[in-house]
Formats: structure tokens, sequence, C-alpha cells
């Protein structure tokens, strides 16, 4: 079992680091100094909620693996988090919705990992909640004014929800991992996430004035390492420091 | 920018007890996004419980140039300070 529960905190942490990367590029060049502060405070709530789980990871599955080289040094194919968020980060617009439609599931997933039987987990989660409430608030209310703002914002907003939604339903596959961990109590089923997510989108959507498009062909994979184009130039810039200069640190 | 993005000012509660002061100023669409913005950027250290924020535009300001008239006669009235009487401990702030 405990290997299962490292997989799944590094499956957890993968998405939060990648995310927290992607939101981190934003730092300097956000549109004004006040969202130059919230992007990369919301950075920092991911990739900090990743660093508690990795440590975790590296603890349980005991490799001797610390935070710092499952983070950096694995391989494309090792890392497992879903596909939407190393999207690339596109504009504004599109940010925010990627840290909306992210957070929006894992708010649930944190609130009901609470509860776990694994007191680790549920110490982490019960951290995470409120900052992932934050994050769905302030996201939310970009996407609110985006949405229901002028012409041009109203129509790129709408242009990232079309090239977004399909990366969405990956958040919800379950699998043999977390059926296991959810017969354990351990974690939740990805898929009971769902109806608070669409309750979620569904009301910000609506007083955005945003429509959720049909999705024949949902995009998936990142859960068994295979990535899109734009996850290895990530990685590069991810893991350069620690590849130039092993073992580095502040 | 400034019609899209009015100036408010930023108040902070550090505690609970004490008044809020006057922290800063942020630019934002609305009183929402103007508290997002005030927690963003004055409450990152954990500076307070409570954030009040007010459109720039209505607050009226003393005249500078009334500095004189307004705040120097004050200076000469000492029987104004209550330097004549100890409070207890226990009233806490004032």
């Amino acid at each position: 079992m405990q290997d299962r529960i490292a997989l799944l905190a590094i499956r957890l942490a993968d998405d939060h680091l990648v995310l927290g990367h992607r939101v981190s590029e934003w730092c300097g060049h956000a549109p004004v100094l006040e969202e130059d502060l919230a992007m990369p405070n919301i950075a920092l709530d991911l990739i900090g909620q990743a660093r508690s789980l990795y440590a975790y990871a590296g603890e349980v599955e005991g490799k001797g693996r610390d935070e710092d080289m499952i983070a950096y040094l694995r391989r494309e194919r090792e890392y497992t988090n879903c596909l939407l968020v190393e999207r690339p980060n596109g504009d504004f617009a599109e940010t925010m919705l990627k840290i909306l439609y992210f957070a929006a599931y894992m708010e649930p997933y944190w609130q009901a990992m609470t509860g776990s039987k694994d007191e680790t987990l549920a110490a982490i989660a019960a951290k995470a909640v409120k900052e992932t409430a934050y994050h769905i608030r302030h996201a939310g209310e970009w996407v609110i004014r985006l949405g229901d703002g002028t012409e041009e914002s109203a129509g790129r907003m709408q242009a990232a929800v079309e090239l977004l939604h399909p990366y969405t339903a990956e958040l919800f596959e379950n699998d043999d991992l977390t059926a296991e961990l959810a017969n354990a109590g351990i974690a939740s089923e990805p898929s009971d996430m769902r109806a608070e997510w669409d309750r979620t989108i569904g009301a910000i959507f609506a007083e955005a004035g945003l429509s959720q498009p049909d999705v024949p062909f949902p995009h998936s994979g990142g859960r068994n390492g295979e990535h899109g184009e734009a996850m290895g130039f990530l990685l590069a810039d991810l893991q350069h420091m620690q590849r130039t200069f092993p073992g580095a640190s502040w | 920018m400034n019609a899209e993005l009015p100036l408010w000012e930023v108040f902070i509660r550090p505690r609970n007890g004490l008044a809020h002061k006057h922290a800063g100023s942020v630019h934002a669409s609305d009183d929402v996004m103007a508290l997002h913005a005030a927690r963003d950027v004055y409450t990152r250290r954990g500076e307070g419980v409570s954030i009040w924020v007010v459109p720039s535009a209505a607050m009226t300001a003393s005249d500078p140039s009334e500095k004189d008239q307004n705040f120097e006669p004050t200076a000469s009235k000492i029987y104004r300070h209550p330097t004549f009487y100890e409070i207890p401990e226990e009233v806490g702030n004032m």
C-alpha cells in the first residue's frame, strides 16, 4: 500500500508543480502590478503543495529520494500530471481559466481528503483547501469580468473555453490506483468531484455569459506519462539548474 | 487605465482590538477585485485580519497649504494631553 500512496502523492504533486511552474512564468509579465503579485502568490501556493506531496512520497516509497530528486530528476514519461496543467499559458484569459478549471476540481478533492485515513495527506489537504478556495475566487472573478466584459475580452474568454475544455474530462478519470486508494479510505475517486466541479463552473459561466462546448473527443493520457509537445520544453526549463549543477541548493 | 482601473485606498487591521490603518493603494476594476488586490499586495506576510477598500475618489483630504491654521494652534495647548493621570494597564490599547 505504501508504494501506491507514493504514486498517488507524486501524481497530485506533478499536477501542482507543473501548473505552479506555468503560473510562475507570468512573474514580471502580468498586465498590472496587482496581478503580478497575485499570480506568483498562486504559483507559490501550488508549488508549496507540490513540495509537501513530493517530500511525503519520497518518505513512504523509501527509495532514498528527496523532494528535489522526484521533482527535477525524472524523465518526461515519468511525470503523471494531467494534460490541462501543462498547456502553454496563452493569454491572460487562458491562464485564468486554466487555474479555475484545476482549482474547481481540487477544492472538493482536498475537502474530501481532509478525512483521509492517511494523516499526512489529511494534514496537507487541510492547508491546501483554503488556498485552493482563494484560487477559485480569484480566477473565477476574472473569468466573470472578462467573459462579461468588452467584445474583445468576451471573445478571448470564449476562445479559451473552446481551447481548454477538451482537457477537463481527464481530471475526472478513475483508474486502478484511484480505485484501490478509495477502497482503503485514503483518497476519493476523481469522478466523485464531477458534480461539484459542474456546479462551480456552471455558476461562474452563467454570470460570465460563457457556454460549455460539447467535446466529442476529450484529450487524455497524462496519467500514463503521455504528454503534449509543450511538456518537454517545460521540463527543459524546470530541470535546467538541477541537470547543469547536480545537487545545487539555495 | 484610470477609467478602467480606478484607484482604491487600502486600510488594514493588523489584529483584533486595533483600528484599521491606511496601508497604501491599488488599482482595480471594482470593489471585489480591489479587495483581492489589497489581499495580494498588502497581506503577504500575515499583516492583517481585516481589509477595507475605499474608492480614492471618495476621499476628501485637508489642504496642505492650510497646515498652519489647522494644526499649529494645538501645539500650545498641553492641557489637552492626558498626561496628568495614569491609565490602568487593563485598559489595553488606547
